[in-house]
């Protein structure tokens, strides 16, 4: 092999670099916080007995589930623009992501509320609790255990996803590292740098996951 | 008293309890029995109105139970119920389950919604298990426990829907051990159950259910030794 690696370019640019990670983070964060929101709309939507709203969810998630997020990306870009709406990259890549976790978490929800028995309502109901008191105490604290995995490998997904960003010009991670290497021609160093840091960062969030899961879930499940 | 009054009940087209009247004084023990499908369990629902009725009426302690104006949560802290799947709790400990309703329906503190669960967790026999969750233990503790999470509220009447019929042989007796010891305590009981010698010993009077109505009812042993409708006879010969 003649390749000759020289990482010290590479270093040279890591405050670019960290910027870059801080954006891609950033990024995902806030379309995972959204999507969240969205997701449980959509979720009540689609158990909703009005027809109208249930088919808005299903219409939603089909489309978000079945193509390519390339395409929603451009779609939000590209066909937004010819349209007169122009979105800066960064808008564009968030609202992709936004519709996209949505459409996932959407379908998470729906299965985590149907996954409880409906006998802890009745015991709950005997109980004298109201409602509230049923879903605060008893349904939610259960659907919780049961979506956080889903949830978090969505975010995960979420950060990966967001280095498609590179398509309309975003300066996340990895749009960040190709403009850096097309200036200096150190493809694979910096290449290699970008996949580490988004391992270290996917790692670092599954670990604090686990960590969190442990102190809000003692129980079983 | 639990009085109930020719109550009708249906499931779509089903009508599953067909004009049925049950008076239940203060401190007896009424077992019903009967086949599946009979109606039994569906009593049990109507009467803490976990399910509506279509005609009749339910009084407990005067108060009707399906009347509009009736505070149905308020209602339901006299009545304790515990049910065939035990229903605990998963994600909190027995202790936590116990004194969940005492603190947030009753609005105890915490320190006192914690003692009265200790007592009623020790009263049948789960004083070891404070900090277990209910998933580790057996399905006899499991369902000693949801009795002591329905006792916790001090409720005055218990209503137990085939409380051992989900539970395997070895631990029926257990949980009918702990009914007993209730019954000797002078609560007010209504049992749908299938254990005929529990019936017959524990039980002031028993219910024989056929097809959504009663019957035949009377003083439990003669109910079960010396049964006088031709139905009993032969569901009791059935059983045995």
């Amino acid at each position: 092999m003649d390749y000759e690696f020289h990482w010290n370019v590479v270093f040279q640019n890591m405050p670019q670099l960290l910027n870059g990670a801080f954006v891609t983070l950033h990024v995902s964060v806030l379309a995972m916080l959204l999507g969240v929101v969205i997701a449980i709309l959509l979720a009540i939507a689609k158990m909703n007995n009005t027809k109208f709203f249930s088919q808005v969810a299903t219409v939603w998630v089909e489309i978000a589930r079945n193509t390519p997020a390339l395409f929603q990306i451009y779609m939000a870009y590209f066909g937004l623009g010819a349209f007169g709406i122009h979105l800066s990259p960064y808008v564009a890549v968030l609202s992709a992501l936004v519709f996209i976790n949505a459409g996932y978490l959407t379908e998470t929800f729906r299965g985590g509320f149907q996954s409880i028995p409906s006998t802890q309502y009745s015991a709950s109901k005997s109980l004298g609790m109201t409602s509230i008191q049923t879903y605060r105490y008893i349904i939610l604290p259960q659907m919780l255990r049961r979506i956080y995995h889903p949830m978090t490998n969505q975010f995960v997904w979420s950060i990966l996803m967001s280095s498609l960003g590179i398509l309309v010009g975003m300066s996340e991670l990895s749009g960040t590292t190709q403009r850096l290497q097309s200036l200096s021609f150190r493809t694979l160093e910096f290449f290699i740098v970008a996949a580490v840091m988004y391992f270290v960062i996917t790692k670092l969030v599954l670990f604090g996951s686990s960590l969190l899961a442990r102190r809000l879930f003692k129980g079983e499940i | 008293m639990i009085s109930v009054q020719n109550v009708h009940k249906s499931f779509g087209d089903l009508e599953v309890l067909k004009g049925v009247s049950l008076d239940v004084k203060k401190g007896e023990v009424v077992s019903v029995i009967g086949g599946s499908g009979s109606g039994k369990s569906t009593l049990l629902y109507c009467i803490n109105a976990i399910e509506p009725i279509n005609k009749g009426k339910i009084l407990v302690d005067d108060v009707d139970v399906h009347a509009k104006e009736t505070n149905k949560d308020k209602l339901r802290q006299k009545l304790g119920m515990v049910f065939q799947q035990w229903n605990s709790f998963p994600h909190m400990t027995v202790l936590e389950n116990a004194a969940l309703a005492p603190r947030i329906v009753k609005k105890m503190s915490k320190e006192e919604a914690i003692e009265i669960a200790k007592k009623e967790l020790e009263h049948v026999g789960l004083g070891d298990k404070f900090d277990v969750y209910p998933t580790k233990m057996s399905g006899g503790q499991q369902q000693r426990l949801a009795i002591a999470r329905a006792l916790a509220m001090k409720p005055d009447y218990m209503l137990l829907d085939e409380v051992t019929s989900a539970l395997d042989p070895e631990l029926v007796g257990e949980v009918l051990d702990t009914l007993r010891l209730l019954a000797e305590e002078g609560m007010t009981m209504i049992c749908v159950t299938h254990e005929m010698g529990f019936a017959r010993d524990v039980s002031d009077r028993v219910a024989y259910f056929h097809e959504g109505v009663i019957a035949e009812i009377g003083e439990a042993r003669q109910v079960i030794t010396d049964p006088q409708n031709p139905l009993t006879q032969k569901f009791l010969s059935k059983v045995r």
